[in-house]
């Protein structure tokens, strides 16, 4: 068979690529810093909460984890407005980007409250006790100790989350977001340049993913605890 | 609710869908994944780097953009097949990278000394494998395997974006005719759980099984 290359064609659309490739790393740090606070406040009460919090807590969790990301981003695009939640002739909706954050951080919150519980039971006892010792309340014990050292023991696991988080930000495409993946279904159509374009938007995604995963070592580098695990 | 109990038959349609592609998916991306291992740790040189090109560059782009990719590309070099063996062929491909990393894992994660041992004992390369180096690597590969098993099942919904009528595509059909989303949006959460979650629990009934005996 014979194909011709036609690159140029569909470079002349690479902003609308471009565009959307930002987009989607704005949606994952963006979802990623929300799934964080969530999976936070999630793990310290699944840790530390009574008997019917953590029983919330793990449902949230089996449940999000067990269904498909595109699932999650329907509930929140459709399954939310049918609702009809809201107040006098206020209605809770969410428009397809907010629908997009919203299904992205709870997807990421219910991983992260598994990956910060580990983080949080992995603080050694004596750092606890030493600082109920020094006359620190439970919550600044929280703030103080555990959660600076849960941090950096799980900031590895945080990393390989925000790189699932920017590829599942391709799956809102379905609900029309104009992310990376959309923008090149959209060229798709237009030129038809099948291969031209795929090639493009896989070596987008690729070198984005390449670059994260560059900067993370870093930063695990950075903010590594000397000595830890050895 | 009433939605959901009129329509069963179209959601039981797409549900035996689901199942069939994440099983199918689930055996091609076993087969090259196992192959995968062995290709890894053991192939020639060129082979070897190939396959770690497909491994990184699949593991590197979402599931979706391959299924698009895919999907689209078949046609244009020639292939015309329906939209699920596309569907198939891309999910099976992602099963596979992941499956193959796997297998490189458990496979390179059994120390040297058994090797040595099974030479020791005059067994050739297939040998060692088959009756040292996989009874060992096997027990390792089963929890992260079952973990991909689940991804599957959910990545198996997207192939409702290329129209193909899973249990996703056919409950989007029935909330366009009836509008009732939270009752079928519900029950999708309630069944891709039970599946899910039972498939979680079976491989722990295997992991146990395949377990060392100390």
């Amino acid at each position: 068979m014979q194909y011709f290359f036609n690159y140029p064609i569909v470079l002349r659309q690479f902003d609308q690529l471009w565009n959307g490739l930002l987009l989607a790393i704005g949606f994952a740090f963006v979802s990623l810093l929300i799934g964080a606070a969530l999976g936070i406040v999630a793990a310290f009460a699944r840790v530390y909460g009574g008997p019917a919090l953590r029983g919330v807590v793990a449902t949230y969790v089996e449940v999000v984890r067990n269904i498909p990301f595109l699932l999650l981003i329907f509930i929140m695009y459709f399954g939310i407005p049918s609702l009809k939640l809201g107040l006098g002739t206020f209605r809770l909706r969410l428009d397809e980007n907010g629908a997009t954050i919203a299904a992205l951080a709870i997807y990421a919150g219910a991983y992260l409250t598994e990956i910060f519980r580990a983080g949080i039971l992995a603080v050694p006892r004596q750092q606890i006790e030493a600082g109920r010792a020094l006359g620190l309340t439970g919550l600044q014990v929280a703030w103080l100790i555990t959660l600076p050292i849960t941090f950096r023991v799980v900031l590895p696991s945080l990393g390989s989350t925000l790189i699932s988080l920017f590829k599942d930000t391709s799956i809102a495409s379905a609900i029309s977001v104009r992310e990376l993946t959309y923008a090149g279904i959209q060229i798709n159509l237009q030129t038809w340049r099948v291969i031209e374009v795929w090639s493009l938007v896989a070596a987008l995604y690729l070198a984005t993913t390449a670059a994260l995963a560059a900067g993370l070592r870093f930063l695990e580098r950075r903010f590594a605890i000397p000595g830890w695990g050895q | 609710m009433w939605a959901v109990v009129e329509s069963w038959r179209l959601l039981a349609q797409g549900l035996l869908v689901t199942l069939a592609i994440s099983a199918a998916t689930v055996a091609l991306g076993t087969v090259i994944g196992g192959l995968g291992g062995l290709v890894l740790l053991y192939g020639a040189l060129p082979l070897r780097w190939l396959w770690r090109v497909y491994v990184d560059v699949v593991r590197g782009i979402p599931q979706l953009v391959l299924i698009f990719a895919i999907y689209y590309l078949l046609p244009v070099v020639g292939i015309n097949v329906p939209a699920v063996v596309a569907g198939v062929a891309a999910l099976s491909l992602f099963a596979g990278a992941h499956m193959s990393e796997i297998a490189r894992g458990a496979i390179g994660s059994i120390p040297r000394g058994q090797h040595d041992a099974a030479r020791a004992l005059g067994l050739a390369f297939w040998g060692r494998l088959r009756w040292v180096v996989l009874p060992l690597a096997l027990p390792r590969a089963i929890p992260p395997w079952v973990n991909t098993v689940v991804e599957m099942v959910k990545g198996s919904a997207l192939v409702s974006l290329v129209s193909i009528v899973d249990l996703l595509f056919a409950a989007q059909k029935i909330l366009e005719r009836t509008g009732q989303a939270i009752p079928l949006y519900l029950t999708l959460c309630v069944v891709y759980f039970l599946i899910n979650f039972g498939i979680s629990r079976l491989g722990g009934m295997l992991e146990r099984r395949f377990a060392y005996k100390t």
